[in-house]
C-alpha cells in the first residue's frame, strides 16, 4: 500500500488560482472560437442520454481561463505540442525511423483522437490513445514505451488531439465497444470513496453548481490532454479521473487500466458531439 | 477493533459511555427515525471549534456544499447542499447529530452528503482514511454543537 498523505482536502477545494474571477451558476454563453473555427461546446444530448443538453467543461470556466483557450499564442500548452512535432521527426529506436518516416505530416492523423478509444482487434480491447503510441513505438520503431504521464507521452497525446481540434467526439458504440461502454456506465454511477460519491452526484446531478471554489461541469472529455493551472503543465485524462477519485477519497484505477479505459469509452459516448478542444486549458 | 465497539455499544446502552469518559464507537451508533439523541462523548460539543471545522477544507468542509451567513467572512460557499441559515429551527439536536453522522439514515441512501462518523460498507477507500470515520467523535459533538447556534 502506497504511503497517502492524510492532508488531502475533502474534494479539489483549492482550484483556484488567485487574482481568477470565478464563474457563476451555469453555463455562460460564451462562443469557442480558435483561429476563426468555431467548436462546438453545446449540443443536444445523443439518444438515452440523462442530460437534454450537453457542454464542454470551457464553458464553466472563467473569461480569464477560456482566454488562454482561445488563443494559440496564449495557450500554455502548445509548448508541449512543439515539443511533440520534434519527437515527431526524430528517428528512434533499433529501426531508426521517426514517426514521421511511416506517417508522413502529422495531420495525417487528423480524426484519431474523435474516435478514442479504438477497438484493437488483436488485443481484442479497446486502446486509448496513449495505448496506440506505445504500440507504434514498440512494434514499429523498436524504441522503449512511454510513461503514461511522461512529458514525451503528454506532447504527443496533445499534437496528435490537436490535428482533430473542431471535429465531433465520435467513439464506436457498436459491436463489442458496447460491453465496455456498459461496463464504464457502472463505474459512473457507483459509489466510492471515504466520501461515498459516484460521477454523476457531481457532475450529473450537480454541474452547474458551485462545489466550494470549483464550478461544477458535465466532467467531459473533450479537451484531454489537458493544461491545469493545479498541475502547472498538461495532465492526461486519466489523471482527472484520478484525481477525482481521490478528492472523494477514493483508491483510483491505474492509468491506462482496464477500469479507466472503460470509463473513458462510456464518457466519450456521454459526450458525443462535442469538438474536440486537445489541448484545452482549465484551472 | 470489532470488541471494543460491541464493549462501548453495551457502555453506551447502560448510559455509562459519558460515566465513563468514552465514546460510541461508529459501529456501535445507532440512529432511529432519523435521530440520535445520544452524544457520541462525554465531554460537550464546541460550538467555536465547530466553526472551524464547518469551514475547515480538510475537516468538515461541510462549506463546500453548504452557504451559511454566519460564516460570510469565508469565500466561496457551495450550493450543492441548502443553505444552512436557521438549520436550528428546523432540526432538533437528535436529528442534526443523525444528520451528521450519516446523513443517509436520514435524507436516504442516494444523497451526495457524505456520512462523517461512518466506517463500513465503503467501496475503495483510499489508504489512510480506510476504516476511519471523516470526523472524530467529538469532532462531531462540535459541529452539532455549532449546527445548534444556527438559528433565525
Ligand atoms: C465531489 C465532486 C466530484 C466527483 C464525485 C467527481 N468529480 Fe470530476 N470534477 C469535479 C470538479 C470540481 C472538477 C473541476 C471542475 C469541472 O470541470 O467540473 C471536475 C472535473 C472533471 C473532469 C474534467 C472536465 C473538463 O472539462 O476539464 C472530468 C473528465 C471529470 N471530472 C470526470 C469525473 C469522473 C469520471 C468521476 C468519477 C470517477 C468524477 N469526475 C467524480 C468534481 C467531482
Ligand atoms: C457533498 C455535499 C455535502 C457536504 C460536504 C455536506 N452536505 Fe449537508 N447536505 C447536502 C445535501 C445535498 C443536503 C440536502 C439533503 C439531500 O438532498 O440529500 C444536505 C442537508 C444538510 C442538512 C439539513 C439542511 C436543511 O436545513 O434541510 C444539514 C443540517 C446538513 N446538511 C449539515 C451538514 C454539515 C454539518 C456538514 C459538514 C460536517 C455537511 N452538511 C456537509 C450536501 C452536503
Amino acid at each position: 500500500m502506497t504511503p497517502i498523505k492524510t492532508a488531502i482536502a475533502l474534494f479539489a477545494g483549492t482550484g483556484l488560482v488567485a487574482g481568477l474571477a470565478v464563474a457563476g451558476p451555469g453555463p455562460d454563453e460564451d462562443q469557442l472560437v480558435i483561429e476563426g473555427e468555431t467548436l462546438i461546446t453545446e449540443v443536444a444530448a445523443p439518444e438515452d442520454h440523462p442530460l437534454d443538453t450537453i457542454y464542454s467543461g470551457w464553458r464553466f470556466r472563467s473569461d480569464e481561463t477560456q482566454a488562454l483557450e482561445i488563443d494559440d499564442f496564449e495557450n500554455p500548452a502548445m509548448v508541449a505540442v512543439e515539443y511533440g512535432l520534434d519527437l515527431w521527426d526524430t528517428a528512434a529506436g533499433s529501426s531508426e525511423k521517426s514517426c514521421a518516416d511511416c506517417h508522413g505530416d502529422v495531420d495525417s492523423l487528423a480524426g484519431l483522437r474523435a474516435n478514442m478509444p479504438k477497438w484493437n482487434e488483436a488485443a481484442g480491447q479497446p486502446w486509448s490513445l496513449e495505448h496506440w503510441i506505445n504500440w507504434s513505438i514498440t512494434e514499429h520503431q523498436g524504441a522503449e514505451p512511454w510513461k503514461w504521464e511522461s512529458e514525451e507521452m503528454l506532447a504527443m497525446t496533445a499534437l496528435i488531439g490537436l490535428q482533430s481540434r473542431g471535429m465531433p467526439m465520435t467513439v464506436e458504440t457498436e459491436g463489442p465497444m458496447a460491453d465496455w461502454i456498459a461496463r464504464g456506465k457502472e463505474l459512473y454511477y457507483t459509489r466510492v470513496g471515504q466520501l461515498d460519491m459516484a460521477c454523476n452526484q457531481c457532475h450529473e446531478d450537480n454541474w452547474g453548481q458551485m462545489i466550494r471554489a470549483d464550478h461544477l461541469s458535465q466532467g467531459m472529455i473533450n479537451g484531454f490532454p489537458t493544461y491545469r493551472f493545479k498541475w502547472s503543465g498538461l495532465g492526461s485524462l486519466h489523471r482527472r479521473f484520478s484525481g477525482c477519485m481521490k478528492n472523494i477519497r477514493a483508491k483510483p484505477y491505474k492509468r491506462g487500466s482496464d477500469e479507466f479505459v472503460a470509463l473513458e469509452a462510456y464518457l466519450a459516448a456521454r459526450g458525443a458531439g462535442l469538438s474536440i478542444e486537445t489541448p484545452a486549458v482549465r484551472n | 477493533m470489532k470488541a471494543t465497539g460491541a464493549a462501548l455499544a453495551a457502555l453506551a446502552a447502560l448510559g455509562l459511555a459519558a460515566a465513563a469518559g468514552a465514546e460510541t464507537a461508529p459501529d456501535a451508533v445507532q440512529i432511529t427515525d432519523g435521530t440520535l439523541a445520544a452524544p457520541l462523548t462525554a465531554e460537550p460539543g464546541d460550538a467555536a471549534r465547530g466553526r472551524q471545522l464547518f469551514a475547515g477544507r480538510k475537516q468538515g468542509n461541510c462549506l463546500a456544499c453548504h452557504a451559511n451567513s454566519d460564516l460570510a467572512d469565508e469565500p466561496f460557499h457551495g450550493e450543492v447542499g441548502p443553505p444552512l441559515d436557521g438549520a436550528a429551527d428546523r432540526w432538533s439536536e437528535a436529528e442534526l447529530r443523525a444528520i451528521v453522522v450519516n446523513s443517509k439514515e436520514v435524507f436516504g441512501d442516494q444523497t451526495i452528503m457524505p456520512a462523517f462518523y461512518r466506517v463500513s460498507g465503503f467501496n475503495r477507500p483510499l489508504g489512510d482514511f480506510a476504516g476511519k470515520p471523516i470526523l472524530t467523535a467529538q469532532q462531531v459533538e462540535d459541529v452539532v454543537a455549532y449546527l445548534r447556534t444556527l438559528k433565525e
